[in-house]
């Protein structure tokens, strides 16, 4: 318990009358990486916002490094990157930088390598007016890794991201977790952080609905894997009468059931022999894992 | 505290400086100054007054316009600009307290509303006292229009950081800053005129108008810079009007309007969810 760096407990914020969260708890230890996922407004930015202190909990309790959110002592221990990050054009990167530095007593002489390493040393005394998104969104990761913080909240970081830069973001999340952080990665992507994160917390309509390794939630949903087979032609009716299943066409018929049913399934389309002639198996993918929990209808 | 403060002072200085906000006040200063200097020499003999001295009291009209509209264009966009842009949210994940922000800005405005008023009005006073002449009144008016003007400036500057919390948008701040403006600059005095018209020299022209006329900040300069030198309120004719008053009501209202506004400031920004 005193190693989660992050604790959120029965978080709940209403807005108006409409409950934006409700009753969240979720816990990032130090040097675990934890995924949020959702769609637009599940409600993850107004959980970021509630552990950086900038939007109050209706209800509920978030403590940050041992302290209350927005307490001069949780934001020197907290990072922050904002979706779609955008800093004032008229300056340069190195000055947004040098900006940030100050005001977290960081040491100045970290600028420079910093701008390199984001691959930002060419652009860093050019107007951030005339950068582009990816940039942007590089100048944003670089002031994450000015200190060494306790919790780092990540919102969307690969937005407008070229897949070498985001690769290099990973390694930069990871070594950030191995000196000790706990960091909170916000994503509406599973296929993208489900190699990358430790845990994954899916939020809809601003509710968590589940909080485990990518195995737990696999095993947990319960999705069928889905068989379709081609009869031959004519005996269509007689295949679908032996297996079950729907018509799907004049000539196929598609069967589903559960990942343990498989093999079983499998069997007894084998020993119908001729009657098949085209067989296809379709497995539930990441997406499909993520919209079964997410609560979007599968297609 | 003080580096942050600074931190920031130094970044929208630098964005000040960037944007050609230092360069347009200056030359909008200059300008006008210059023109009402050289437009206003006039009635120079005919008073008795140098010349510096009618170029104060020029500038001093030119000043309670231009300066609350110059401060109020520097910072409308302070809080909401950086609320839109989303860096503000940013801005506050870092150790720096809201107070601190708004006073780095402050700091950084002053200081370009400072400039944009030396160069201005010194220019135009210098060559007005070169070739008009001036005296020792003349010099300390003129100090004291440069000085009186930053404070008018520093109100509405902080009063434009309200606007710019609490109506959550930059074009939204722009219009009721604008709105602002037009009231305590224009419609205040036009109102009270009408209302001591209406009056007729009752009770309300001897003894309440001349404290409200004080409590608003353009006033209160305006009255500041006429009522401490005698040649002035004759050049600009405005003898009267302060009679009602003792002498420190104008500047201790100017002093506080300052201070006043930045707490408004500092309250209002208090309740910005970025």
């Amino acid at each position: 318990m005193t190693n989660n760096l992050l604790a959120i407990a029965h978080a709940n914020k209403i807005r108006g009358k409409t409950p934006v969260l409700q009753d969240i708890s979720l816990n990032v230890a130090a040097g675990e990486r934890v995924a949020l996922l959702g769609h637009n407004g599940a409600g993850k930015t107004t959980l970021m916002k509630c552990v950086l202190g900038l939007t109050n909990l209706s209800a509920g309790n978030i403590s940050v490094a041992g302290v209350r959110p927005g307490s001069a002592k949780a934001r020197a221990a907290t990072v922050y990157l904002p979706e779609a990050v955008s800093f004032h054009k008229s300056l340069t990167g190195r000055e947004q930088l040098t900006l940030f530095a100050r005001l977290s007593g960081a040491n100045g002489g970290k600028v420079g390598p910093l701008l390199e390493r984001v691959g930002l040393a060419d652009a860093a005394d050019v107007r951030i007016g005339a950068w582009s998104k990816g940039m942007r969104q590089r100048l944003g990761m670089a002031q994450v890794m000015l200190g060494t913080p306790s919790v780092a909240l990540l919102d969307e970081p690969t937005s407008g991201l070229d897949p070498v830069s985001r690769h290099e973001l990973y390694t930069m999340i990871d070594e950030l977790a191995a000196s000790g952080t706990a960091v909170l990665i916000a994503s509406h992507t599973l296929s993208e952080v489900e190699a990358r994160t430790d845990r994954i917390a899916i939020m809809r309509k601003g509710a968590l609905v589940a909080d485990g390794t990518l195995n737990w939630l696999t095993a947990n949903a319960g999705l069928q894997t889905r068989l379709r087979v081609r009869a031959r032609p004519g005996d269509t009716e007689q295949v679908r009468q032996q297996l079950g299943g729907n018509r799907i066409n004049g000539a196929s018929i598609e069967l589903s059931c559960p990942a343990e049913h498989k093999m079983q399934q499998l069997r007894q389309i084998a020993s119908l022999g001729d009657l098949i002639v085209d067989f296809e198996m379709m497995q539930p993918g990441l997406e499909e894992l993520y919209r079964h929990y997410s609560g979007e209808k599968l297609q | 505290m003080i580096n942050r403060v600074l931190a920031i002072a130094a970044t929208e200085l630098l964005i000040a400086v960037r944007n050609r906000w230092v360069l347009i006040a200056t030359l909008m200063m200059l300008v006008f100054s210059l023109a009402l200097t050289f437009a206003g020499s006039a009635p120079t003999g005919a008073l008795g007054v140098d010349m510096l001295t009618v170029s104060v009291a020029s500038m001093t009209t030119l000043s309670v316009y231009l300066l609350p509209l110059i401060a109020l264009m520097m910072s409308f966009d302070a809080i909401a600009g950086e609320t839109e842009r989303g860096g503000l949210a940013l801005l506050l994940s870092y150790p720096v307290s809201r107070a601190e922000i708004l006073v780095g800005k402050f700091l950084a405005h002053v200081c370009a509303l400072t400039f944009a008023t030396l160069i201005g009005f010194g220019a135009s006073g210098l060559i007005a006292a070169f070739s008009g002449g001036a005296d020792n009144a003349s010099l300390v008016a003129l100090m004291r229009l440069i000085l009186t003007s930053i404070l008018l400036g520093s109100v509405f500057l902080a009063l434009g950081y309200a606007l710019s919390s609490l109506t959550g948008s930059a074009s939204g701040a722009a219009g009721f800053g604008a709105a602002l403006w037009l009231v305590l600059v224009v419609l205040f005095d036009l109102g009270l005129l009408g209302a001591v018209v209406m009056d007729n020299g009752g009770v309300f022209t001897q003894k309440v108008f001349p404290w409200i006329m004080v409590a608003n900040p353009a006033d209160a300069f305006r009255l500041w810079n006429i009522s401490a030198t005698e040649n002035l309120a004759l050049a600009t004719g405005m003898t009267g009007a302060a009679d009602g008053l003792p002498i420190w009501a104008a500047p201790v209202s100017l002093l506080i309007w300052p201070i006043l506004a930045l707490l408004t400031a500092r309250a209002s920004f208090a309740r910005v969810e970025p």
